[in-house]
């Protein structure tokens, strides 16, 4: 069987009454559609990355291998899944208890509650339920009028890049493409209104639209004398610090209208799930602190408590190989809560050495709950962790860093030491875990190549994985490729010409 | 909707095999083979292909965790009670789980997609199967059925009218009871047996034997799992062969030189003597470093191949072992005489460890 149903019955009534609590508590969310559907079908979706549909693509059908594998030998098991679309839909697994069900529902309105009020996420496409499918439907065609190995070993180069975005466009309006867009201010109800038939519209239309655009644009280059050997004369466009490197592309490439199109596929996509890398422990930790908040004050009946505990610890069991994100995040909004509740912030708390006041320190303000809802509003993991990550915390966590030590062969707990530490934390954060590139020219040594520049924050570039991204690159670009990096303590540049990766002497 | 992932999932498949859009070849990492670990369990390789993306290298070193513990000491070791089970990450590129003998080569059967032998011969193995199909008056509790016991009970209540609507209790008596029993089957069963033939000379050194042994689990393994009944011969030589039982099969290190014949013309009486080629399937794998004592020998080599051994086989498998002292002649002798297309005959050589995978395909990939 390979479906999803409506819930019903006991599962409905149990629903209605946990979104009540929510409600209650002052979640805000877009309507939940919970579905049931058995391990096959979350599988499915969970390949495709939450979507019943999307393009035709070997790396589903890995994600779905391992998944699979994972459940058939008994490792792994998927117990909920949310998509970020307006409604939020999220799907039930049929063999779960009812226990199970309920701290799944009540976790589902913590993420849907994060996914429409986190700044992050303003920008999300809500209807990305459509808009998949339409990239799906695209991309078949494409398959079928071009043949499929050439389609997808284009999509293949272009996921090489998926990584390289520029975080702050999630703030511009609409991905730097689409319509006006402001939901900040104003008559909230008309603006959602008005939001939702512009982006009914908004994808197949408006990729027609720009595939005018080039078009228009391919016909007057056409009516210009060709210069095979001219480079493209853009260079003058590039900003400092452009990262948004599949956009250059899209734009600048010499590359066939149906690239075009599937670079600006891709990129939407990337840009679609950007917000969730940005914010894996507040979005674990919000979504924890509500499942937890709801089930031990109002859901959880006494027979239950067992199954729920047992549940929770699994979920929030601490790794002495990675932090757990459920369980730091869940922990940092408790600790927020309890020192607004108490006061324990601001410059007279700071200043304090009085480790008795310090120990006894309630002003009984209660603004803890206040607080937390503000911080999921206006955070994401970095700025999180730098604000909220204390001393205290750290200690009471019981965090370490630690380090392979070659003579033993063992992974080993290098500090505890609470600046190393957060120091630690923040640097593998850093632009979602990714190395920063930029384009610095595009008209390098005016020859039309391309010039990535890797800003270097400390840890060195995997030199292998970039001779085979820029070769990718080089494909789309078709000029070479250099990359200036910082290799074993120095600055270096290195070039990819489409057949060999190799240093350049400047 | 799970059409489509289907179709992701044959893809996927297909480009791990290596049948489609070979560029992406060198992006395949695919673990190891199913290796069993001695505590029941075993690992299973979960390919992946990796898209290359600019990334960190990985001398950033380390990172954070949670728990007890002093400076110095380790993290690894046994993972934690419950740790991992919120986990998500990237996937793990080997798992290592609990399967049974005959679920092991199912897996290995599908990664290497292996046909199912059509056996030759006739059936002639007795072999007797119970199954629970029948219900009997007697038996143990274990094996009772509360269904029937039930119905039992409901119909002698009723027929003697102790049957109370509206208060439906129903008690068994002892007569009521009914229980699962067993029914014999007689099956006959295809008979196989497989020789295995090594060259133990000077030349044959450890890692040579570690091949053959992890190449021969793998291939009784399938064999087993093929035929209900498989028997297994071993013969050892080198200038001279003889039958030993398995463990000294693999432990046995000769010196002197080597005449392969020798083994060949054992082979050849133990099949006279005790395997029907009308009757048994029969596997001579034969594994060597390819030299031979001299071309006449060779020579005779040939001639037993082709008047008994392959006659009465279903087919000779010859995998030759890379070996510092070995010429590998024997393996080029064969190709010139049978070359790739040879129905019966199968020719494959064996580098090194990771070539066992692809070697046993080549073995068995005819479903013989």
């Amino acid at each position: 069987m390979e479906s999803t149903k409506p819930i019903s019955g006991e599962l409905l009534r149990l629903k209605e009454e946990i979104l009540k609590y929510a409600l209650d508590y002052g979640l805000d969310f877009y309507d939940v559609i919970f579905e049931v559907c058995d391990y096959e079908t979350i599988n499915v979706l969970a390949a495709h990355g939450g979507f019943p549909n999307r393009y035709p693509h070997w790396r589903f059908g890995m994600e779905y291998d391992q998944l699979y594998k994972g459940y058939a030998y008994g490792l792994q098991k998927i117990y909920e899944m949310v998509v970020n679309t307006n409604p939020c839909y999220a799907y039930l697994l049929n063999v779960n208890n009812i226990v199970d069900q309920k701290i799944v529902m009540a976790h589902v309105y913590g993420h849907a509650d994060f996914f429409k009020n986190n700044y992050w996420f303003a920008s999300s496409d809500r209807n990305m339920m459509d808009v998949m499918a339409n990239h799906g439907t695209k991309i078949r065609r494409y398959s079928d009028r071009y043949g499929q190995d050439k389609v997808e070993e284009f999509i293949d180069r272009v996921l090489s890049l998926e990584n390289l975005l520029d975080v702050n466009i999630l703030f511009e309006r609409g991905l730097g493409k689409k319509g006006n867009r402001n939901n900040k201010n104003g008559d909230k109800e008309k603006d959602l209104e008005g939001e939702r038939q512009d982006e009914g519209m908004s994808s197949a239309l408006k990729s027609f639209m720009s595939s005018k655009d080039r078009d228009d644009r391919r016909k007057k280059d056409a009516s210009k004398p060709k210069e095979d050997e001219a480079p493209p004369k853009i260079s003058e466009k590039i900003e400092k610090n452009y990262r948004d490197i599949m956009l250059f592309l899209l734009e600048n490439a010499p590359i066939e209208e149906w690239q075009a199109d599937i670079i600006g596929i891709l990129r939407e996509e990337a840009y679609y799930y950007l917000p969730q890398r940005l914010t894996k422990i507040m979005n674990e930790g919000w979504a924890s602190y509500w499942h937890s908040t709801i089930m031990t004050q109002k859901a959880l009946r006494s027979s239950e408590i067992v199954d729920f505990a047992d549940h929770h610890a699994g979920v929030m069991a601490m790794s002495r190989k990675q932090l757990n994100p459920y369980k730091i995040g869940l922990e940092l909004f408790r600790d927020i809560e309890y020192r607004w509740n108490s006061g324990r912030f601001g410059k007279e708390y700071n200043d304090c050495t009085d480790m008795r006041m310090l120990e006894e320190w309630d002003k009984k303000l209660g603004l803890g709950r206040e607080k937390i809802f503000e911080v999921r509003k206006s955070h994401n993991d970095i700025t999180f962790i730098d604000e909220f990550f204390t001393k205290d915390f750290c200690e009471r966590q019981k965090i370490f860093t630690y380090t392979f030590n070659p003579n033993t062969g063992r992974n080993e707990i290098t500090s505890r030491d609470f600046e190393v530490i957060k120091a630690k934390l923040l640097s593998q954060l850093t632009n979602y875990g990714t190395p920063v590139i930029e384009i610095e020219k595009a008209n390098f040594a005016n020859r039309g190549e391309l010039l990535l520049r890797h800003k270097h924050n400390g840890v060195e570039l995997d030199l292998q994985m970039a001779s085979e991204t820029m070769k990718n690159i080089f494909f789309i670009w078709k000029r070479p490729i250099n990359l200036v990096t910082i290799s074993e303590g120095r600055e270096a540049y290195f070039v990819h010409d489409g057949k060999e990766f190799k240093t350049l002497k400047m | 909707m799970g059409h489509s992932i289907k179709r992701d999932h044959a893809r996927f498949r297909k480009i791990v095999k290596g049948r489609i859009r070979t560029n992406l070849r060198q992006y395949i990492s695919r673990g190891e083979m199913p290796t069993p670990k001695g505590d029941g369990t075993v690992k299973i390789p979960m390919p992946s292909i990796e898209t290359p993306r600019f990334r960190f290298g990985d001398n950033q070193g380390g990172g954070t965790g949670q728990g007890e513990g002093n400076q110095g000491d380790p993290v690894d070791g046994e993972p934690q009670p419950g740790e991992g089970e919120a986990g998500e990450g990237e996937g793990k590129k080997e798992v290592e789980v609990e399967v049974s003998i005959e679920e092991l080569a199912s897996i290995l059967g599908e990664e290497l997609a292996l046909p199912n032998i059509e056996p030759k011969g006739k059936k002639t193995i007795q072999s007797q199967t119970d199954r629970y199909t029948s219900i009997g008056l007697v038996g143990p509790d274990s094996l009772k059925h509360f269904k029937r016991s039930y119905k039992e009970a409901l119909k002698r209540q009723i027929a003697v009218g102790t049957y109370n609507p509206e208060n439906p209790v129903i008690v068994p008596v002892r007569g009521d009871f009914r229980f699962r029993s067993a029914k014999s089957t007689v099956q006959y069963e295809n008979a196989a047996v497989v020789i295995y033939i090594m060259d133990v000379s000077g030349s044959m050194g450890d890692e040579q034997k570690e091949i053959v042994r992890t190449e021969s689990f793998w291939i009784n393994l399938w064999l087993k799992h093929q035929y209900k009944d498989i028997e297994i011969r071993y013969i050892i030589h080198d200038a001279t062969a003889k039958e030993v039982d398995e463990e000294t099969f693999f432990k046995t290190r000769e010196s002197g030189g080597t005449l392969i014949s020798s083994a060949y013309k054992l082979c050849r009486d133990i099949i006279k003597a005790d395997y029907n080629p009308k009757e048994w399937n029969i596997y001579p794998f034969q594994f060597s470093d390819g030299d031979n004592w001299s071309t006449d020998d060779t020579k005779e080599c040939l001639d037993i191949l082709d008047n008994d051994l392959i006659p009465a086989a279903n087919m000779f498998c010859y995998g030759q072992v890379e070996s510092r002292y070995g010429s590998g002649q024997f393996y080029n002798d064969l190709m010139k005489k049978y070359g790739t297309e040879a129905d019966k005959v199968i020719l494959s050589k064996i580098e090194n460890k990771s070539a066992i995978l692809n070697s046993i395909k080549e073995f068995l990939g005819k479903g013989k």
